[in-house]
């Protein structure tokens, strides 16, 4: 099965509106301090993977700029891809590589600046994240659009109301807070987002994840050189995958992210955590709070909250500290901002600082069980990856 | 009231005129962000992005929306129903697919209002998107013609029309609600 990795070191750059740094010097914010942190040097990397969606900045080959920016050149290298969630898969790959003893130390960074382009230019792009002849050419779908169709069926099946997703963003503004890397690191009030105006009906503009530039960066190592370099390797224990159709309309349902379900059973059977009670086993969980109701999907796709039930989790404030299992203690995407490429590898360091116990004070989790959760979904539910991250060494590799 | 794309394209002429004005003083087209007053450069290329997509396989798609119908492909020994249509049985490479029309008549599964808008949509008044799921159960993915979101429910009986989409004068579908009065 290959051998055991761990995160030696993180690295995250200020997230939010960037016009002061370009794409390479945005990314080196991340890499050098993930460096940093890692105690090695350039020489000491065997791989560079870069998570970078692009098309909106003016970077086409952004890895290798980045790379040569930052006196990379010469390392093995590529570029991974798969929506909002290519920061969770240029880790997985990373980990792989290194798991298959392909590399003993990978650097694993994601970069993007949207704010390169217009917002319209940026709706477009995103929009175009899903089957673009049958469902955009005709139809314009936008992605808050996508969530939307969603959020609509969620709200008749299951009762939920505009009020309960606004719950979502207090509480990922609340806890951004405390976050100084986060784009919003400000409160705001139910009524600020009930009277928000509508983006994509029944998303307000409270509900949507903002534009953001961003960067994030982790060093991983197998378990020999980890143990070497630091007293408190962050394991990845476990990464769950899977992808769901490019045509919204053949999917079977609107309530639920199919792909999600199957990347956390996947994660839950390799950690050897019960599917169902997670919350058991983990200490905190970071989601991918695209819009509010994904947030809300989230909870009920990873087993946190019976089929139907998750817009109680968040009414009855159980993902805030001291609740059931606290969620997004980052800010979240809705908070601290969306970076699309950044946002996995953000989830990764945000997490293994929690674990380590060394997040601003407002937004520590308790650590009792020593375990994280990352869930990480590309377009809507095209992609999702559920990654679990451990302070204790996994069983197996 | 202008529509989204003139706000979007009057908000890059000024943008174009201020760095015009700047290489004239200073030689460089440099833009000031208003508000952290830090530089950008003004890019001096452009692109125009507009693709050439096949249609030679699903032709009969479009053909048939000129006699009013919407087709898709069925697989002939699985009778799996394939809307967008698809000329391939993924399940069974040995199986076969066929054009088949497809009922008008169905339910609204869901739906959303689009307000904000991507660039290429930005000439349009506000429109909704929505999935209908027709009687024998193939769901397809359209606008709606309702922009009130009071007005529509989840489970509302829609049927499919063929329409010619305006200003572009093209043949495409749209879902339309069903009201009692019809």
């Amino acid at each position: 099965m290959g051998r055991r990795v761990a995160i030696v070191g993180t690295g995250h750059s200020k997230f939010g509106v960037r016009n002061d740094v370009n794409i390479p010097e945005l990314a080196y914010e991340a890499i050098r301090q993930a460096l940093d942190e890692a105690g090695i040097e350039k020489k000491d990397i065997d791989l560079v993977v870069t998570g970078y969606v692009g098309g909106w900045s003016s970077e086409g080959l952004a890895p290798v700029v980045v790379m040569e920016y930052a006196g990379l050149t010469g390392k093995p290298a590529y570029r991974i891809e798969a929506a909002c969630a290519t920061g969770s898969a240029a880790i997985k790959t990373a980990h792989d590589a290194v798991a298959a003893g392909e590399a003993d130390i990978a650097l694993v960074v994601g970069v993007e600046k949207m704010n390169e382009s217009p917002t319209p230019t940026v709706v477009e792009f995103i929009g175009r994240a899903g089957n673009y002849f049958w469902e955009f050419e005709n139809f314009g779908l936008t992605f808050p659009g996508y969530y939307a169709l969603y959020a609509t069926a969620y709200m008749q099946k299951h009762g939920a109301t505009e009020e309960d997703l606004c719950k979502v963003a207090v509480k990922n503004h609340y806890y951004a807070s405390f976050n100084p890397k986060a784009q919003f690191p400000r409160q705001i009030t139910l009524e600020q987002c009930l009277k928000s105006r509508y983006i994509a009906w029944p998303l307000k503009l409270f509900d949507c994840s903002p534009i953001t530039d961003g960067a994030a960066a982790i060093v991983i190592a197998s378990e020999e050189i980890a143990e070497k370099l630091t007293d408190s390797p962050v394991w990845i224990e476990a990464i769950g995958v899977s992808s769901g159709t490019s045509n919204l309309s053949r999917r079977p349902y609107f309530t639920n992210l199919p792909a999600a379900k199957i990347a956390a059973q996947a994660a839950y059977k390799k950690a050897g955590i019960d599917p169902e009670n997670p919350v058991k086993y983990l200490d905190l969980a970071e989601v991918h709070d695209c819009f509010t109701i994904a947030e809300i999907m989230a909870y009920e796709d990873l087993g946190f909250a019976k089929p139907g039930e998750g817009y109680k989790l968040i009414r009855e404030e159980q993902t805030y500290i001291g609740g059931v299992i606290p969620v997004n203690l980052s800010g979240g995407l809705k908070a601290k901002g969306h970076p699309l490429a950044a946002t996995g590898i953000s989830m990764a360091v945000d997490l293994t600082r929690q674990l380590q116990g060394r997040v601003e004070k407002g937004r520590q989790a308790e650590i009792k069980h020593g375990r994280a959760l990352a869930h990480n979904i590309g377009g809507t539910g095209h992609y999702a990856y559920v990654t679990i991250y451990s302070l204790s060494k996994p069983r197996s590799a | 009231m202008s529509t989204q794309r003139e706000q979007a394209d009057l908000f890059l002429a000024q943008v174009e005129q201020f760095a015009n004005t700047m290489k004239e003083s200073v030689g460089i087209p440099v833009i000031m962000d208003q508000k952290t007053g830090v530089r950008m450069w003004w890019d001096q290329r452009e692109i125009k992005l507009k693709f050439l997509i096949s249609i030679e396989k699903t032709f009969k798609f479009f053909e048939a929306l000129a006699e009013g119908k919407l087709l898709a492909t069925k697989c002939k020994k699985s009778g799996k129903i394939y809307f967008p249509p698809q000329i391939d049985c993924p399940e069974d490479p040995s199986d076969e697919a066929e054009w088949v029309e497809l009922p008008k008549e169905g339910e609204l599964i869901t739906w959303t209002v689009i307000y904000t808008k991507p660039y290429s949509f930005g000439h349009y008044p506000d429109y909704t998107v929505g999935i209908a799921r027709l009687t024998n159960g193939v769901q397809v993915l359209a606008w709606v013609r309702e922009t009130d979101p009071s007005k529509l429910k989840v489970g509302m009986p829609v049927k499919i029309e063929i329409v010619r989409r305006q200003p572009e004068n093209y043949l495409t579908y749209e879902i339309v609600p069903v009201t009692e009065k019809q």
